[in-house]
């Protein structure tokens, strides 16, 4: 429940640094711990105590695994937070080429 | 299970140090520290493909990053700068739904197993079909390239598209000046 708790904790600053950050990477910066913070969720949520990670190395082997779900979605979002971030990267570098500034309040003022 | 405690606290303390500091190549150097701490939960929590698959991605991450901040700049103007009026109504509003957002999950949370405990409904059939059924000894593979290969398919399109859009926005030939 506190492990949970503490993930919750650190998606919400992520989503702090989105919300009220001014600068274009800071933002990018909150995506990339949100995505982390989700990521450690689902794997801890798949988690038994006690239990091997779902690698079978003997046929007659008890199943005594944890939950291999979680660990599959999150190995497909990791990729996928891969690319959004080069994506937003890419975006930001190319609104600095053009304004010098990553400050979004200035961006705005000068509306190109 | 105190380092996985130990881990969570390191990684708290590192993503806040990542919103607030000045320079964003400390910055980017503090969310990578999230990053590798990510790595290493996913070895602790006995999942060994993700822990793989984190560090290759965190390093690309880093390496975007800062060739990013070289090709730009380093230093974030924004803080310390005077509060203007939109930045204290933002920084309001966030704490309120924060705190709405955290009330409904301490609700949600109740609902989940507890930690340690999870329940093996759908994946108890895949642990069963997965050796028989695909001829892979790695579940997880076998989950992402069988059973959910659609899932991967769709993956893969998100990825490409996004390589597109990266080529498309980073190639200077055609552009007007």
């Amino acid at each position: 429940m506190i492990i949970f708790l503490s993930c919750i904790i650190l998606f919400l600053i992520g989503l702090y640094a989105i919300v009220t950050k001014r600068n274009l990477i800071k933002i990018v910066i909150g995506f990339a711990l949100i995505e982390y913070a989700i990521n450690l969720l689902f794997a801890l949520v798949g988690f038994r105590r006690g239990m091997l990670a779902p690698i079978i190395t003997r046929v007659d082997m008890a199943h005594k695994f944890v939950d291999p779900i979680p660990q599959a979605l999150v190995l497909t979002a990791i990729v996928i937070a891969l690319g959004t971030t080069a994506l937003m990267l890419t975006v930001a570098l190319r609104i600095y080429s053009r304004y010098k500034t990553f400050d979004i309040a200035e961006i705005r003022k000068l509306k190109g | 299970m105190i380092e996985l405690y130990l881990f969570l606290a390191f990684m708290i303390i590192a993503a806040f140090i990542a919103t607030e500091i000045k320079d964003l190549l400390a910055a980017v150097i503090s969310l990578g520290a999230v990053g590798f701490a990510v790595a290493i939960m996913f070895i602790l929590v006995q999942a060994p493909d993700l822990a793989i698959v984190q560090i290759v991605v965190e390093v690309v991450t880093i390496v975007i990053f800062v060739a990013v901040i070289f090709r730009t700049t380093h230093i974030d103007e924004t803080i310390g700068k005077k509060l203007t009026g939109p930045h204290v109504f933002s920084i309001v509003s966030f704490s309120f739904f924060a705190l709405l957002f955290l009330i409904a999950v301490i609700n949600a949370l109740q609902e989940l197993p507890a930690f340690g405990n999870a329940t093996m409904k759908v994946a108890s059939e895949y642990i069963r079909l997965g050796l028989p059924g695909t001829g892979g000894a790695n579940l997880v593979a076998d989950v992402i390239l069988d059973f959910r290969a659609l899932d991967t398919l769709g993956e893969a399109t998100v990825l490409f598209t996004s390589v597109i859009g990266v080529v498309a926005l980073i190639r200077s030939v055609g552009r007007k000046k």
